[in-house]
Parts: C-alpha cells; structure tokens; sequence
C-alpha cells in the first residue's frame, strides 16, 4: 500500500528535528538574555554608584566644582526647554511631510529619491547634523547658542526617523478606509485629516516619542553648535542659553575625581527614569489607540 | 471617542508646560533672593561667553560658580568644546574668553588678525603631563626625554621594552594617549615627538578616564595625561620621572609648580579678548575675578598656582585693557 505519510521516516527523523527545535529555542533565548544581563549590570552599576547622590539638593543644585553641590537643575530644565521646542517643530514637519509624500505627491522616480535620501538620512551621524545647525541656525540665522539655535538643529536630525515611522504609520491605513470616504464625496483633504490621521495616530506617536527620546540623548551635535556645559542660571524665553542632561553627565565622567563619577551615575538614573517614562507614554498611547481601527 | 483623544492630547501639553512654567517662576524667586547677597559691589548683569578647552573648565566651572555668588545677575556660560574647537568660536568672535591647555598657535594667531580681533593672554595655572605605568611594572622608574621620544614616536614595527634599554622585558609595549584634538597631545607632540607621527597601535581617547583603566589593566602598558588623573588613581598607577639631562625628576605638586619637571610641566591657560573687556564691563569684571581666584580654584580642582606674581601681572595686563 502506497503510504502517504511514512512513519518510519518520521519517527526517524523526529528526534533531531526536537533537537535543533530546542538548540533555536536555546539559541534565541540566549540572545535574549544577553541584552537582559548588560542591562541589568549597567542598571546595578549605576543604581549603587548613583543612589546616594540622587536627593532634592541634586534637582535644586546648579553644575559644581564640589560633587557633594553638584546639581542638575540647568540641565534637567534645559532639557525639557528643548523639548518643548524640538516636539512641536518636528511633530508638524515630519507628519507634514509624510502626509505628502504618502498622500498628495505623484508616485514617480522623483518621489522614491526623495524617500530614499529621507531613510539615508535617518544613518547621518549626529555631528554632522551639529555642522548643519552650526552654520545655518547658529552663524547665518544669527540664532546663537540659543534653546531654538539647539531646538531646530535636534529637529532636524530627528526629523527623518519621524517622517519614515509616519509613512510607515499611513501607509498601513487600509484602502477601503479611504475608498468610502472618497466614496462618501470626502475630499482628498478631509479624508486624510477625518480618516488616515486618526488611524495612524499610534504609529506617528510612537515613532514621534522614541525619535524625541533620542533628541533627549544626544551631545555631539550640541557641542559642535557651542551649548556651553556650565550655566548657573535658566533659560527664560527660547533665545536664552542652556545646558542639557547627557552634556553635563559627558562632563562628569571625564573627571578625574572617583566622587564625579557617582554624581554622573546619579544623572544617568534621571536620564533614565526619564527615558522610560517617554517609552511607557509611547507604549500606552499605541495601546489605548490601536484598538479603535 | 475623539474627544477623549483631544483631551489626553491636551492634558500631555499643559503637563509638559505646567513643568516647564514651575521651573521658570523658579528662577525668579532664586534671583530675589541671592541677589540681596551681592550688594557689595556695583550690580552688573549681562552675559559672559566663555569657550575651549576641557582641560581648563573645571578651573573656569569654580570660578564661574564663585562668581556667581557675588554677581548673580551676569550671566556666565562656559563650553567645552576644547581648545582647537574654542579658538574656532573665538576667531568667529562669539566668544569673550577662550580656555587654551596650550599657547595659541600661530595659525590661529594670523586668523585673528584678519578678523581684527585683538586679545590678551592670560595664564591661570600648571598642570604636569604625568607619564604612567602599570604598578605591576617593576623595571621603568625613570625615562629620559630621548628614550621618551624613543618610545613615542612610530617605528613601522612593534616595540619592546628592550628596544628602549637592553636590560628591560622583551615584551610588547601598549601605548595610550590622548586623542589628537587636545591640548595635552598637542603639548606632548611639541616637546617631545616633535611633530612626528605617534606610534601607529597608540590607543587615543578624548576620555582620560579610559586611559587611566587602559594603563591600569595592563602589565606593559604606558601612558600620559594631566597630573589631576594621576594624583586621583594613585594606587591603580605609578608614575615615571622625566630626566631632562639634570637626573630624574617626579612629577609632584612642587616639582610641577617651580618648573623642576621640565619639559612636561605646562602651563594653561584663557585668551580675553580686548575690545570685550573695554566694552563689557561685566567681562571685565569677571576676568579680573578668574585672575583673583584661579590659583585657589585650581588647587581645589587638582591643577597647581602659579607663583603670586604671575597673577599681579595678568592683573597688570587686565588694568591696561581697561584704561
């Protein structure tokens, strides 16, 4: 009798076939806990270099030769004075583009150059971005070393992450959404602003909040435009100077003083906490949104 | 459902402004405060821009913390972009004061003639550049500047020890150095490669901290950097006296401060420029506070003063300036 599945075949083949089923299954978990291991070793590092420093003094305090004064109150301000500067610019813009070329823009040769230079420039090291910004908004916009001078340059490099994770976002909005409402008489702009948006909201914010997560993060490019490292005093309207968190923990861990690398430590557990809080806003706006569509 | 949208949306927004509002009225409070402290002298406000070198910024980050105190209305910034980086912002004239962990250069010089700025050396401290070893490292106690440079400078080949003295290990030595933008290499590479190429399999960092984990891992391992990293990592490094032909000298607080560690002792320094001060009177201010209290600070922050006459005659310079 012509047997369709051999059982012999199979039995013999079935304990390797468990075998390499469990050496993957091995595998992958091992690479898992790879990154778990190197994340809870930097997180002990830093939560017992760091603790003692972390009080009200260390969020009241401005920069200090003494790391027992040492504070990060010009930096945690000018961090979200960048914020408050970099969130909107690049939010308006990066969307604005992609509603563009996802929506409006014709689908020729011309178009897929420019998107293809938009994902190039998402790979652009930071520092070049810092050049760009040095030129244009510090020296020939005469913004100086300005919260906005700052504010535009993170924008830009941001911009292109935005932009990709918001093509992506309306990309994925299906077709029969936009056929009724085309079909219901909507016009290409109201279609995209009553339709495509709201679907898209989840994708566009979450690729909007980690882009800012990486502005938040970012020295070079602020060091090539000239923000200083020392301020003793806040920025009052976004012409003012300013400091930033991972500039002044930059500082820290250069000094030759053991004591300033635990006060570094101490920044870097803020710049965390606050890292996490900006990724758990994305996580729960994707949550809460996705299931309406 | 929408409406809830617009209204997370906004709740996040007057969150992030709320935080940023309390921190701004914030500012006003402190300044009513302190500023009743510093009454002692004229009031000034207005801001003073101050760039370079990160060698010198923790002498100008105490400074400007002290002053701060007594002028809280001046608003100091200083930056770090190191000392080629801050004589860049300085030729653009952005800056009135540009920290320099070594003369300026006469390229730089010529660049600001062009640009018609005139300024004013001022020296603010000494630092030794302390050449380190392994504590394990039992043999080197003492280098020439000849066997120095012998080290230092690229053979096309590996080095051993016993290519410096016959009698040493025949072991592979591991060179660290700081990166090639600083002043201490731009110093180092003046007196003693003298502009030839560093050994090709040097590890550079910008971050002395590496270098002093990179020294202090490693048996055959040599390597240079400001005399504030060594006196902190002490017992994790030993220092190697320079012989400049008048017997080996160590680096110490003394040898460095009465020029006895020659040729590695340095001396840094700010550039101010001139139509700054005349025009500035907050700048002018500031600068003859740096020069008030840069010996103290440095001392505080790991450097050496200088005598007290280097001081009266940066003062001297400074009360021309302001005539």
């Amino acid at each position: 009798m012509n047997k369709l599945v051999d059982k012999e075949i199979v039995a013999k083949k079935m304990p390797s076939r468990i075998i390499r089923n469990q050496v993957f299954k091995g595998l992958f978990f091992l690479s898992t806990l790879f990154g778990l291991l190197v994340l809870g070793v930097l997180f002990y590092r830093i939560i017992t270099q760091g603790i003692g420093y972390l009080d009200l003094d260390f969020f009241q305090n401005f920069a200090s030769r003494r790391p027992e004064n040492a504070g990060i109150k010009a930096a945690i301000i000018g961090t979200i004075w960048l914020m408050v500067v970099v969130a909107p610019v690049s939010l308006i813009l990066g969307v604005g583009t992609a509603i563009y070329l996802e929506e409006y823009a014709k689908k020729n040769k011309f178009t897929s150059f420019i998107k293809l230079n938009i994902s190039n420039l998402a790979g652009v090291p930071s520092i070049v971005f810092g050049l760009l910004g040095l030129t244009i908004f510090v020296r020939a916009l005469a913004l100086e070393r300005s919260v906005l001078a700052a504010g535009l340059t993170m924008s830009l490099l941001v911009l292109p992450v935005i932009i990709v994770a918001s093509q992506e976002a309306i990309r994925s909005v299906s077709k029969e959404l936009r056929e009724a409402s085309f079909a219901m008489g909507a016009t290409k702009w109201q279609t995209v602003l009553k339709v495509v948006l709201p679907a898209s909201i989840p994708g566009i914010l979450t690729g909007g909040i980690l882009a800012l997560s990486r502005a938040i993060g970012e020295t070079a490019p602020l060091i090539v435009i000239g923000i200083p490292m020392f301020v003793a005093f806040l920025p009052k309207t976004i012409m003012d100077t300013f400091t930033v968190l991972p500039m002044q923990i930059y500082n820290w861990t250069s000094r030759p003083q053991a004591e300033f690398q635990d006060v570094a430590a101490a920044g870097i557990l803020v710049m965390l906490v606050l890292l996490i809080l900006m990724n758990s806003i994305a996580v729960f706006i994707r949550n809460h949104f996705q299931k309406r569509y | 459902m929408k409406k809830f949208k617009g209204f997370a949306l906004t709740a996040m927004l007057t969150g992030v402004l709320a935080v940023a509002t309390a921190c701004g009225s914030d500012t006003s409070k402190d300044e009513s405060t302190s500023g009743t402290t510093g009454d002692t002298a004229a009031k000034l406000s207005g801001e003073v821009i101050i760039d370079g070198s990160s060698t010198v910024y923790p002498i100008m980050e105490a400074v400007s913390e002290e002053y701060g105190a007594v002028q809280p209305d001046v608003r100091v910034s200083v930056g770090f972009s190191g000392t080629g980086g801050g004589f860049k912002k300085f030729i653009a004239g952005e800056t009135d004061l540009s920290n320099a962990s070594r003369p300026v250069k006469d390229e730089e010089k010529a660049e600001l003639d062009k640009n018609g700025i005139e300024f004013t050396e001022l020296p603010l401290a000494f630092d030794g550049i302390t050449v380190v070893v392994n504590p394990d490292n039992d043999f080197v106690d003492h280098l020439t500047v000849e066997e120095l440079k012998a080290l230092w400078v690229d053979s096309g080949k590996a080095k051993m020890w016993s290519d410096i003295r016959p009698e040493w290990p025949k072991e592979e030595i591991k060179f660290y150095s700081p990166g090639t933008d600083s002043g201490t290499y731009d110093y180092f590479n003046e007196v003693i490669l003298e502009d030839a190429p560093i050994v090709s399999n040097a590890t550079l960092s910008e971050d002395d901290n590496i270098l002093v984990q990179g020294v202090s891992g490693d048996k055959n391992a040599i390597g240079f950097f400001g005399y504030a990293y060594y006196a902190e990592n002490q017992d994790k490094l030993k220092d190697v006296s320079i012989d400049n032909g008048n017997g080996p000298v160590e680096p110490t607080h003394e040898t460095i401060g009465n020029g006895d560690y020659a040729p590695l002792s340095r001396t840094v320094f700010t550039y101010v420029s001139n139509k700054a001060v005349a025009d500035k009177e907050q700048v002018a201010d500031y600068t003859k506070f740096t020069i008030e209290n840069a010996g103290k600070m440095a001392e505080e922050v790991g450097y050496i003063s200088l005598p007290e006459e280097d001081y009266k005659k940066d003062l001297e310079k400074l009360a021309e300036l302001t005539k």
